[in-house]
């Protein structure tokens, strides 16, 4: 039987970001996610968003699919942007930009990473595909 | 004042900035507004009580990345209370829990700042 999913389109406007997260909370509830796997993961789904909203320069709408797997949760966020070689992100440390001419941003990825179980990013010049999964833990 | 801050007031000369609702770049602005108003009044220690701030992203809280090296520069202090486990664990990703101090309760952040 096919696996349950939810897909969502969203217009690059402020604070579009937490319709995807409102949706993910209640996938989370349906799929009896504890409170801290939810905030976990609509935390990495902000981060997900603002970097297809901000960073890719898409200029139509990111794409957002939910897939509900017996075992896990998988999100994929998709644009339609430049793309971006993830070799050439450096993981942020804040003791280089306390202090520093450094800008203080550019925390997404690192955030992603460390709150998903995991990452993959599949990017080229005519957009990216962020996909994201979350562990059932029993 | 902003939507995002619903109360300022002072306890034994720290400024506490109680906020309400998503710590994005409009709620980081709005609290930097107040610190640096502060500051320039002469008060270097500052909470900040986030009890009705249950989501946050990296923009807002990198701003506050900004407030805590503003602070440095006159041996300034802040620090949080009332966060959401989630809020927590992404100001200790971000690396905001070596420069600056999570609190239980205002009045452990109070005793300790």
């Amino acid at each position: 039987m096919k696996k349950p999913s939810v897909e969502l389109r969203l217009p690059i406007l402020p604070n579009m970001e937490l319709i995807a997260t409102q949706t993910a909370e209640v996938i989370s509830r349906h799929m009896n996610l504890t409170e801290d796997q939810g905030a976990e993961i609509s935390m990495a789904l902000i981060e997900a968003c603002i970097n297809a909203f901000e960073h890719s320069k898409a200029e139509n709408n990111v794409f957002i699919n939910f897939l509900i797997e017996d075992d896990s949760l998988i999100i994929k966020v998709i644009d339609q942007g430049i793309g971006f070689d993830k070799t050439k992100v450096e993981i942020p440390k804040i003791e280089n930009k306390i202090g520093k001419d450094e800008r203080k941003r550019g925390w997404g990825l690192q955030l992603i990473q460390e709150l998903m179980d995991s990452v993959e990013f599949e990017s080229n010049n005519e957009g990216t595909t962020v996909t994201m999964k979350k562990n059932i833990k029993q | 004042m902003s939507d995002f801050i619903t109360s300022i007031k002072e306890n034994n000369s720290i400024v506490i900035i109680e906020t309400n609702g998503y710590l994005n770049n409009v709620g980081g602005e709005a609290v930097s507004a107040v610190v640096y108003e502060k500051m320039a009044q002469g008060q270097t220690k500052f909470l900040i009580n986030m009890a009705a701030t249950k989501i946050v992203n990296s923009i807002g809280v990198s701003i506050l990345i900004e407030i805590i090296e503003k602070l440095q520069e006159v041996n300034g202090k802040i620090g949080y209370y009332n966060l959401a486990p989630i809020v927590a664990k992404t100001f200790n990703i971000m690396g905001l829990t070596k420069y600056s101090t999570v609190y239980e309760t205002e009045e452990a952040a109070v005793n300790d700042l």
